[in-house]
């Protein structure tokens, strides 16, 4: 364990969080046992009024795991200083087992705590408490996530030693020979099919985004093809997009974006990216919740609202990525 | 868009005027939040300043530095090593270095006095000649071209006139620097011909260095090399120890907050239930109170973590961290006392954020939640 | 048009102090009128305001609000359906001290998002239609008890409401300004509002302006005129 301010304040939020989501998920099950929306008894009325504080603590919860993900990462950048081997937040994620998957958690965290909180606010918009069961069903799926994510980063902060040896970017992400795992395979993407994929992907997701007010099967759409661009614009990142910034035709770290060697250029990519994603996602699973008679309305209204942000967030994405190989001084093709 | 805008603007409104209506409430949980936040905050702001210096130090180091041992100590190297260590591969330059401290009892300050490198033309110096950093100049009135004197422990004299002053710039390397030339320094130390103090040397490839660090010690098995990247890693180890095991004292000041923050967002006067009962009643909802509530919250927080953030900056760098000498004297005594430079970085203040304002938040939520749901019909009573 | 159909309110259910302040209420209140309740203290007439007004949701039954039933409805579609429809002029008339009279009749309309220099201009025109513009800057505390009447009847109107509600107004006020009281609801009532105000003092339940009577005791309607 290393004693760092910034560990301490991860570790602290993470639990923190895990606290709120537990005594939630233990309300939620109390709700579903006990739910009548029809009785104007003293019960119902405390229950009704508790879902109120569910909400805003986990609005809460979100607002601080989206601080902590930046923040962790942040933070295992500038531990690197402390492995042998590392320079930047791989280095540092990589010196212990549990580093890469809390970061995964830590994503996955951001967007079922994002999606919850979606169908909460759709939630609230209609008069019967339409998705009351659905909404807490879900946030019983939604805790041990965070719960996961709290075990896995107090692990790996425990796993964590000074002087470990490690092995950094140029490992993980270079396509040379000494590459390995899916980071170099995603290095060893060629450039040219990958823009090709880049921009492609997000001219459908932008698209996608403008019409999906039209149909549910549109919100549907754009919900899975907003998760697959999620995973083509990562790749990109590391396949091409990274090469630009770095302006060097092997660096693929998708992690040293974030330095202030590079004007923090990875925060104009993985906001909108992230943006866009977790908009697409809410979308398309309003388009895949059962509609109510008192969200005939709201619902698809609502949805619509996230598709055109999420084709805003992958706009502004995709117009990061042209702005950097534009301005690059990198040539990839003659 | 318009709406929801102004309707926030009126909920802060509120707000401010309602924490205006209780000044002593208020300000007194304001001085105490914003005392925590200087406290955590100066050891933050410290402990990183400390590191931020390191690391400009080292990154003039050398990339390794070869000491020679004689019984777990250091002791001068010797000029047949240099050739053995010239001969290694991967090795791209070594330079023998000559520096040691001294007392100057006439200034009351220990110099770092050293040769400079020979490849460092800017600083050749002639025998009789010096240059000395800009403590040392202020400390002993020194200008260029006036006489210098040092007094070995010897009882030796050596006596130089004033070439150059170092530029404030580099302070903190060189504040209490006297280079002098190289037959002088041997003079003055007693130091005879082809013993050095010990070896820098410099790698043709930075990622092979704990490589030839190896090699070299297989080759010369009585030095001891230290790469940058080990100081870099002791020193950075020490500093997060020393600065976690503070914060965590100070963990004990953060729950007391924590606990004073939650009674006082529970224990509403009467006068204070009957205006959100008001508020309930004349068509404000649970949720507009809510984040009425948490607007005043946001107040609150802005002001003491501005005020603390603010004291805690003064206080490190304008006052080096004078409140916390006793705590942290283990830094202190591995340099000499010098201003840190005052930079703050987001990294930084986003921690402190983590540690102070998310633990008030989490102590006020369910009391404004308990608050917020007051019965409507209660004014009616 | 407001219908109640057997609507019973209970406070402390399954305590030992459970009280039924309101027991199978059949009524229906009249648009554009004054309406009374009356009745013996504890008889459950401010319970029914309560009820009406959509501060509290009943136990049992149901209120249609111009053919809307609202009793049943979540807490806050309730008090969207209250600040567009209900104004309330309380006992005590709960203003905010420390705060400006103005402040106060613009306090009701802050959740609606509505632009400051229009409320803040409404506002005067309903402080100077009461008679009390001269007092907008005032500190509430300093008002007497009459015009911090007005200026809670002001408030209660901020949010142009189909209904005025007023539970015992003129419990607070010395004889001269019962009559006062009397001339502003004559005055809602001709602006086109519903009235509904609960009292047992004889000048107001038998006023000329009242349209309609309603008595109770032991939380149930004992009778009701017309
Ligand atoms: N919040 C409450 N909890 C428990 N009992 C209550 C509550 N509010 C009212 N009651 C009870 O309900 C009954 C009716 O009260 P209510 O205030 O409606 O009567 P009222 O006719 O308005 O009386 P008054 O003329 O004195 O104002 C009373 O017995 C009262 O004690
Ligand atoms: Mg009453």
């Amino acid at each position: 364990m290393i004693f760092h301010p910034s560990i301490l304040a991860l570790l602290g939020s993470s639990w923190l969080a895990t606290a709120v989501l537990l005594a939630s998920a233990v309300f939620a099950m109390r709700l579903l046992a006990s739910w009548d929306r029809a009785s104007g008894s003293e019960r119902q009325i405390r229950l009704e009024r508790a879902t109120i504080l569910v909400s805003t603590a986990v609005g809460l919860v979100l607002a601080l795991e989206a601080a902590s993900l930046i923040l962790f990462v942040f933070n295992a950048d500038r531990m690197s200083a402390l492995f042998v081997g590392a320079m930047c937040a791989v280095g540092t994620l990589n010196a212990s087992v549990y580093g890469f998957a809390t970061l995964y958690a830590k994503i996955a965290v951001f967007f079922a705590s994002a999606l919850w909180l979606v169908l909460d606010r759709v939630d609230g918009e209609g008069r019967d408490f339409p998705l009351i069961r659905l909404k807490y069903a879900a946030l019983l799926a939604v805790a041990p996530i965070v719960a996961l994510e709290a075990g896995l980063e107090t692990a790996y902060f425990l796993d964590l030693k000074a002087d470990t040896i490690t092995s950094c970017c140029g490992k993980l992400f270079e396509d040379g020979p000494q590459s390995s795992g899916a980071g170099g395979e995603l290095a060893a993407l060629e450039p040219r099919p990958a823009l090709w994929l880049l921009f492609g992907g997000a001219a459908v997701v932008v698209l996608g985004g403008l019409v999906a007010g039209r149909s549910r099967v549109f919100q549907i759409a754009q919900g899975v093809f907003g998760g697959a661009m999620f995973v083509v614009g990562l790749a990109a990142i590391v396949s091409v997009v990274s090469l630009y910034v770095y302006e060097q035709p092997h660096h693929h770290c998708p992690f040293c974006l974030l330095k202030r060697e590079y004007d923090h250029f990875g925060f104009a990519l993985y906001l909108p990216l992230f943006l866009g994603a977790a908009a697409a996602l809410a979308s398309g699973m309003l388009g895949v919740v059962p509609r109510r008679a008192s969200l005939a309305v709201a619902q698809p209204a609502i949805a619509a609202r996230l598709a055109r942000l999420s084709a805003l967030g992958f706009a502004l994405f995709a117009l990061a990525c042209l702005w950097v190989i534009w301005r690059s001084n990198l040539l990839l093709f003659g | 868009m318009g709406a929801r805008f102004e309707r926030q603007r009126h909920l802060l409104d509120f707000a401010v005027a309602s924490l205006a209506r209780r000044p002593a409430k208020n300000l007194g949980l304001t001085l105490v939040y914003a005392l925590v936040v200087f406290l955590l905050g100066s050891v933050m702001l410290f402990g990183s300043a400390i590191r931020r210096e390191a690391g400009v130090m080292l990154a003039d180091a050398p990339e390794i530095v070869a000491q020679s041992m004689v019984m777990g100590r250091h002791d001068l190297a010797t000029g047949a090593d240099l050739e053995a260590l010239k001969g290694l591969r991967g090795i791209r330059r070594v330079e023998p270095r000559l520096w040691g401290y001294l007392w100057d009892s006439a200034g009351a300050a220990n110099y770092t006095v050293m040769v400079p490198s020979p490849s460092d033309a800017a600083h050749a110096l002639a025998s009789g000649e010096a240059i000395v950093g800009e403590g040392v100049a202020r400390a002993r009135k020194l200008a260029v071209g006036k006489p210098f004197f040092l007094v070995s422990p010897a009882g030796k004299f050596l006596r130089t006139r004033i070439k150059a002053i170092l530029p404030q710039a580099s302070a903190l390397v060189s504040s209490d620097l006297v280079l002098v030339a190289e037959a002088d320094f041997r003079s003055f130390f007693a130091i005879p011909a082809d013993r050095y103090t010990d070896f820098a040397i410099e790698v043709a490839n930075p990622r092979e260095v704990s490589t030839i660090a190896e090699k070299a010690s297989v080759r010369l098995p009585t030095y001891r090399f230290v790469t940058r990247a080990d100081m870099h890693r002791t020193l950075e180890a020490l500093f997060s120890w020393r600065e976690g095991l503070a914060l965590a004292l100070l963990a004990a000041s953060l729950l007391a907050f924590v606990i004073l923050a939650f009674d006082k967002a529970s224990g509403l006067s009467a006068e204070e239930r009957r205006e959100i009962g008001i508020l309930k009643a004349i068509g404000w909802e649970t949720s507009d109170v809510i984040r009425m509530k948490l607007w005043e919250g946001t107040a609150i927080s802005g002001t003491a973590f501005l005020a603390g953030l603010l004291a805690a900056w003064v206080h490190v760098f304008f006052f080096s961290a004078g409140l916390f000498e006793p705590v942290l004297k283990g830094w202190s005594t591995l340099w000499p006392r010098f201003p840190l430079s005052p930079e703050v970085d987001a990294l930084e203040i986003a921690t402190l954020a983590l540690l102070t304002v998310v633990p008030y938040t989490a102590a006020v939520v369910v009391p404004i939640w308990k608050t917020a749901v007051t019965d409507p019909d209660a004014v009616m009573r | 048009m407001i219908e109640l159909t057997e609507v019973t309110k209970v406070y402390g259910e399954g305590r030992p102090d459970r009280v039924e302040a309101v027991r199978g209420v059949d009524l229906t209140i009249a648009d554009r009128a004054v309406t009374v309740l009356e009745g013996p203290s504890g008889s459950g007439k401010t319970t029914l305001l309560t009820l009406i007004g959509c501060l509290a949701r009943p136990t049992m039954g149901r209120i249609r609000l111009d053919g809307e039933i609202v009793s049943g409805l979540p807490e806050k579609f309730l008090t969207e359906v209250r600040r567009r429809t209900f104004g309330f002029v309380f006992q005590k008339f709960n203003l905010i001290r420390g705060m400006t009279a103005l402040d106060n009749v613009m306090l009701p309309a802050f959740p609606l998002g509505v632009p400051h220099a229009r409320l803040k201009a409404h506002a005067r025109e309903l402080l100077e239609h009461f008679g009390v513009g001269d007092r907008a800057g005032l500190g509430v505390e300093n008002l007497s008890g009459g015009e911090a009447q007005r200026v809670a009847i002001a408030r209660a109107l901020i949010n142009d409401p189909a209904v005025v509600i007023a539970d015992e107004p003129t419990a607070s006020l010395d004889g001269a300004r019962v009559e006062q009281f009397l001339a502003m609801a004559a005055d809602l009532k001709a602006q086109g509002k519903t009235v509904i105000i609960t009292s047992h003092d004889p000048r107001i339940t038998r006023a000329s302006v009242v349209d309609a009577r309603v008595a109770m005791a032991d939380g149930r309607i004992v009778e009701a005129t017309p």
